[in-house]
């Protein structure tokens, strides 16, 4: 059941980043990729992962909100006619036919939806909630488990931050300096 | 999206309203974050949201003078140095770098898991801070662009 609902989502998905690409209209262009986003968001929550569906639907959010903020000013993004080269376009569909034939084997060896291989997520689910007295699950694993990686995170985030914060503040500074001087 | 003078008397009035439960929503996903789905990263993003829907609705004037924005600042990169604190105390106290240094207490109870809820809170206030500096610095970026 859950199979037939993912493939209507991932569906609608393909469709909607086709038009995203295709559709002449920015504003349409900026909506439709949400679309994809909320797919994502709705798939992560028949899966039944919460917690990733409520990051996922927040940051689809964000993202629309600084891409509007972004692309909106007509004068500064044009349009750019892009020339197919045929061969290449033809080239590129053999090689990628080719790679989904030789992969037909190896997605034969996957195991199976939501039976892992793994032992480790089995003793997560054992002993979590009597280990670190978390009721959530994923938050156990993510604070106290692996905690680790959620510092490598935290700094990831930080130094993105500082980076977008260094090359927009020296263009918005130099403009009120100029403010200043006239 | 007239940057100084915000938009119109309805979105305005709804937003002074909406943004209190906005905000009251985004700590409720950080504080219960060990009991219920979401936890610092969610509830983070729906504050940084809450501030972003009032500077859209008011204005970057308006709003520099509701939030302080130095203030946000300092939060987001103290909170980088809160989350190291807690790991070092967990190394004197338990012997490993983020060891769960408090008690867990009780399943289901609101102060219960140790360190889980701190760096939670933590987690949330760098979240909320960064990516709204973020947004702001982007409209700062924004009105310089325009007056050129």
């Amino acid at each position: 059941m859950v199979e037939i609902w993912l493939i209507f989502l991932l569906s609608i998905m393909i469709i909607a980043s086709i038009v995203a690409i295709e559709v002449k209209n920015k504003l349409s262009a900026i909506i439709t990729l949400g679309i994809v986003g909320l797919g994502t968001s709705l798939a992560f929550l028949f899966m039944q992962a919460p917690d990733l569906a409520i990051v996922q639907f927040l940051f689809e959010i964000f993202a629309i909100v600084i891409l509007v903020r972004a692309f909106i000013n007509p004068k500064k993004h044009q349009e750019e006619k892009s020339g197919m080269n045929k061969f290449l376009a033809v080239c590129t569909i053999i090689v990628l036919v080719l790679i989904a034939w030789q992969s037909l084997d190896l997605l034969k060896a996957l195991p199976e939806f939501g039976n892992p291989k793994m032992e480790t997520a089995q003793y997560y689910l054992d002993n979590g909630a009597s280990e670190t007295g978390s009721a959530n699950l994923v938050t156990s694993i993510i604070l106290d488990y692996r905690a680790y990686d959620t510092l490598g995170e935290v700094t990831v985030l930080f130094t993105a931050i500082l980076g977008a914060l260094a090359i927009l503040r020296v263009k918005a500074g130099k403009s009120e300096e100029e403010e200043v001087s006239k | 999206m007239k940057d100084q003078h915000g938009m119109t008397l309805i979105v305005k009035t709804i937003t002074r309203i909406s943004v209190w439960l906005i905000l009251l929503y985004g700590f409720y996903i950080i504080f219960h974050g060990h009991l219920t789905p979401g936890g610092g990263f969610a509830g983070g993003v729906i504050i940084a949201l809450a501030f972003l829907n009032y500077m859209l609705a008011y204005g970057r004037g308006k709003t520099e003078k509701w939030i302080n924005i130095n203030l946000l600042h300092d939060l987001e990169s103290a909170s980088a140095i809160l989350f190291l604190i807690v790991g070092i105390i967990g190394i004197a106290l338990s012997g490993t770098f983020l060891a769960n240094w408090i008690t867990s207490g009780k399943l289901f109870s609101l102060f219960s898991s140790g360190t889980i809820p701190i760096l939670n809170i933590i987690i949330g206030i760098k979240v909320c801070a960064g990516l709204f500096f973020v947004v702001w610095t982007l409209s700062i970026f924004h009105i310089e662009e325009e007056a050129d």
